[in-house]
């Protein structure tokens, strides 16, 4: 668990521009819904428009006799094509209740936008006409859309092959629970609603599948982040052998989450494309896929914390009900489990209690959506924070200082049983102060409480950690998920002495290609425009676990390292019998092998290369290559952390809510290009923004998704949203050789909180001490009314 | 079906559509300007923004017969292609600047992004903060968090004003 020193580098830790972004700013693109092929068919899917609902009867006759339409098929015609329901791959506990998921529903549906029927038709307006000729007959049942009413004994059924409408109970308790709470000095309580959110990846989904040609192999391209496990579980699901199965991700358009899954219209499109026997491409709507793309968050949080006289943190539990919706997707069940560890945060305690209730309700499912599970763990926490504070007369800077893990106290192994390699929580606090003008902004806020001024000037903290880097292998296996965090890189190089890297991991907006670059360029000593790095395709990259969790770098780009590592200790040899020198004299520097003590004799390491490919002259005892794979399991997940600083203006008479100013400051670790680490904190940021100031799925009473579009889903432009100040610390990481962290979700996890506590701390002296989600005028207007003691 | 004449990014297109054809599907499916991207269907996200008549549009929200006889820009046609050898020199400014500035991230929302921008820099060719970011609320991205492309627009406008920019 020690850092190795990284070598003198040339690129990384500097902003070099991204290689990415040159096809992406002049239209040169290859989105899924760009590729059209031979003879390519549109497929389009009849949804339920009720939220439950029992399937007496499909009839696609009509359908196919409108122009166009080449096929239709009903969920009964299509049912013995799948060898099983789409997967869950995370069994949380033994017992957990999940109802088979097939692609395409046959006798009940269980939520607005279940598939029912496809239809495949010319082109796309002609499969959209037929879609309106598919008669479905439904006989409609209760819907279940309250987590609580779903609970109730004699409560309706989400699904009614099920007794309850629970999935799943898991708990865990780390120390006396009880005897932290029954000696407790104080305690603070709470009920925080973490609203549901929906992801709205800018691209759509879409998928296009090809069926075999010269070869036996079906070609599926899929707006996804996870080519590689999309792959495996499509070829169970489907019944394709999985060597016959390429799954290709081109330019992905954002994900968030959303494209981390494994979806019935993917299987539905590999079935028909083999079946036809012809391409077919389906692209969602953004409507259609706010009913059929996973939902975000949804949780009920009854958290509590029992304080010492001294303020000083016994212990808290955590009970939590997770609104599963209508299925268990990909990892659905396993989003409240990665916050389990993290509801303590960064602080000492002697006791947690975490139980968490999965329900199911008749609405889209939910699943990861960017920070999966450590959002909302943060939220309650650092919201919770506060009101202890406020409870006990202190600054809340004070009992946040008076209970975190000292700098001097890491590696700690907290009360979740986690081990946090490092971190520095005094210096980012400390520089966040700074920036954000700490002091003034709270002289500002008194002056304008004492004048009684309709616009309140609130200030937010959050002080967080989350855990990520996905993940060491042995501990997923403990908490039962279904697969490896390992992460697999190739490095080639060629004759020229130009490398290609290839990854596991599939961007979709995050660098990779340049990040892995910086990586690659300096570990081998070759200019960084010589590395080319390819990704996303099975067929050129067949190894991998993908992108999600800010797994990317800390898994990843610890491979790229691990790989280059191994073609540079070949390199080494080769050099060391071309220069007839031992090759404990050989040394490395910039890409070239010198024999010490005689610096002319030298070979750079393309010389290596070329040497190697010719293969007239190498060590017997050796392979003629270079190339190099590496696959890398991290030991322990990674820990970045900061402090975010947020000041809201707040009229007291409309509830409109103004940022006027946020700042951050992140310790990712060590950083290889902090120009792409600035741009995922500022969009982190953004997206935890609109968590607490607009965004909220709204179902009403029958389970109708009330905001099914954008046009009711409110996700904020610039004209919503502040500039956000950012800047940085940098606690390397021990676990990894890169000592990166991982910067994906910080922002999104760390900005929710500062903005409710800043909200609520505006509020104060008129007695509000919370605010539902999302913090909209009429939300906080209720809160003041409620204060107020008046009906809202 | 119905005859059409548009000039897209400098090219004549004589070709028959339904009536019903959006502009950005005609633009995507016939032209083959796949550039110009579909975010929505509640022409709320601007990610399909392109020039008609020099006017920025949402081409999801214009069927492609109300551009019979008009001259639709894409994101495509943006570039001065007459730079061969290095593919970077003829970009425009603001393709410029998204690059430099980190104004981009998956870059799906890019194409509209920048469409909607230069209409933008039209009428105001030195915009403040603020006006850049009411400016551009019509297309949604959620990447960026915008700070870096409301840079990525000033600074754009910076050197098509000749002002001196530091990269």
């Amino acid at each position: 668990m020690t850092a190795v020193d990284t070598p003198p580098s040339a690129n990384v830790g500097v902003t070099k521009l991204r290689k990415e972004d040159a096809h992406l700013v002049t239209g040169r693109t290859s989105w899924t819904d760009n590729l059209k092929l031979p003879g390519m068919l549109h497929v389009a899917f009849v949804r339920s428009p009720m939220a439950h609902a029992k399937v007496t009867g499909v009839d696609v006759s009509a359908a196919l006799e409108q122009p166009g339409v080449v096929a239709a098929f009903s969920g009964a015609d299509l049912v013995d094509n799948w060898s099983g329901g789409l997967p869950c791959a995370w069994p949380v506990t033994e017992d957990m209740k999940s109802p088979t998921h097939l692609p395409l529903a046959t006798d009940e549906v269980r939520h607005v936008g279940d598939a029912v029927a496809v239809v495949v038709a010319r082109s796309r307006y002609q499969a959209a006409d037929a879609v309106e000729f598919v008669e479905v007959d439904y006989d409609p049942l209760p819907a279940v859309v309250d987590m609580e009413a779903a609970l109730a004994d004699g409560s309706d059924l989400a699904d009614t092959s099920l007794d309850s409408n629970k999935s799943f109970t898991w708990q865990k308790i780390d120390g006396d629970i009880d005897a932290a709470f029954d000696g407790a000095a104080h305690v603070t309580t709470r009920r925080f609603i973490n609203q549901r959110l929906i992801p709205t990846a800018i691209e759509p989904r879409a998928v296009v599948c090809a069926p075999p040609r010269e070869t036996r192999e079906t070609t599926l391209w899929s707006a996804t982040q996870v080519p590689h496990i999309l792959r495996l579980m499509l070829a169970l699901t489907c019944g394709v052998p999985e060597h016959e199965l390429r799954v290709v991700a081109p330019d992905v358009g954002g994900g968030f989450g959303s494209k981390l899954n494994v979806y019935a219209e993917e299987a539905v499109c590999l079935v028909l494309a083999r079946k036809l026997g012809q391409p077919v491409k389906w692209t969602e709507s953004r409507s259609e896929g706010y009913q059929a793309t996973i939902h975000g968050r949804d949780q009920i949080q009854d958290v509590s914390l029992a304080f010492n006289q001294d303020a000083t943190l016994r212990g808290m539990k955590v009970e939590l009900l997770a609104d599963m919706g209508a299925y268990l997707q990909l990892v659905t069940p396993g989003v409240p489990l990665l916050g389990a560890f993290m509801f303590n945060a960064i602080y000492k305690m002697d006791a947690l209690s975490f139980t968490c209730h999965g329900i199911f309700t008749n609405k889209t499912p939910t699943d990861a959506y960017r920070g999966a599970g450590r959002p909302e763990a943060t939220f309650a926490i650092e919201r919770l924070i506060d009101e202890a504070a406020n409870e006990l007369g202190m600054e809340p800077f004070e009992l946040r200082e008076r209970n975190w893990i000292k700098h001097e106290e890491f590696p700690y192994t907290t009360i979740a049983g986690i081990e946090y390699d490092s971190g520095n929580y005094e210096a980012a606090t400390a520089k966040a102060k700074e920036l954000f003008g700490y002091d003034d902004l709270r002289r500002e806020q008194q002056e304008r409480r004492d004048r009684g001024d309709k616009v309140q000037l609130g200030i937010g903290i959050s002080t967080f950690t989350e855990m990520c880097g996905l993940a060491p292998s042995r501990v997923l296996g403990s908490l039962s998920y279904g697969a490896g965090g390992w992460e697999h890189a190739s490095v080639r190089m060629l004759p020229s002495g130009k490398v290609e890297v290839i990854t596991g991991t599939s961007p979709h907006g995050q660098g990779h290609v340049t990040a892995w670059s910086q990586i690659a360029a300096d570990a081998l000593g070759v200019p960084y425009e010589d590395v080319e790095v390819r990704h996303g395709d099975t067929a050129v990259a067949h190894k991998g676990m993908d992108t999600y969790g800010s797994r990317s770098l800390v898994v990843g780009g610890y491979a790229v390292q691990s790989a280059c590592d191994k073609v540079v200790a070949k390199a080494k040899r080769v050099a060391a019998h071309l220069l007839e020198a031992s090759e404990d004299d050989i040394e490395f520097e910039a890409g070239t092998f010198s024999v010490r003590g005689s610096p002319d004799a030298s070979k750079t390491i393309q010389d290596t290369a070329l040497a190697i490919f010719a293969a007239h002259d190498y060590p017997e005892d050796m392979e003629p290559s270079l190339d190099s794979d590496a696959t890398v399991d991290p030991e322990n997940f990674s820990y970045p952390h900061g402090t975010h600083l947020c000041a809201t203006e707040v009229d007291t008479e409309t509830g409109q809510v103004t940022i006027r100013s946020y700042v951050a400051v992140d310790d990712v670790g060590k950083v290889i290009n902090p120009q792409i680490v600035e741009g995922q904190v500022h969009g982190g940021i953004a997206q935890g923004v609109a968590q607490a100031l607009y965004e909220e799925a709204v179902y009403d009473a029958d389970g109708n998704l009330s905001t099914g579009s954008l046009l009711d889903y409110y996700v904020p432009s610039a004209a919503d949203l502040p500039h956000f100040q950012t800047d940085r610390t940098e606690t390397p990481a021990t676990t990894n050789p890169l000592g990166v962290k991982g910067v994906g979700e910080a922002g999104t996890i760390a900005s929710t909180p500062a903005v409710i506590n800043a909200v609520v701390d505006a509020l104060r002296p008129m007695g509000v001490n919370d605010v539902r989600m999302p913090a909209s005028p009429r939300n906080v207007w209720e809160a003041i009314q409620a204060a107020n003691g008046g009906a809202a | 079906m119905t005859k059409l004449n548009i000039t897209v990014d400098g090219e004549v297109h004589d070709d028959d559509v339904e009536p019903r054809t959006l502009l950005v599907h005609y633009l995507r499916d016939v032209v083959g300007k796949t550039g110009t991207n579909v975010g929505c269907d509640t022409s709320n996200c601007g990610a399909c923004t392109v020039h008609l008549d020099g006017r920025s549009v949402k081409s999801c929200t214009v069927l492609a017969v109300q551009a019979d006889g008009a001259t639709v820009d894409t994101i495509e046609g943006l570039a001065d292609p007459s730079t061969n050898g290095d593919p970077t020199a003829g970009w425009h400014p603001l393709q410029k600047a998204f690059h430099t500035e980190h104004g981009l991230q998956c870059g799906y929302c890019t194409p509209g992004m920048i469409m909607a921008a230069a209409d933008l820099l039209k009428e105001n060719p030195d915009p403040s903060e603020d006006e850049v970011r009411h400016g551009l609320e019509g297309n949604l991205c959620r990447c960026t968090g915008y700070v870096n492309i409301v840079k990525a627009v000033r600074t754009a406008a910076a050197e098509m004003r000749g002002e001196e920019v530091s990269a």
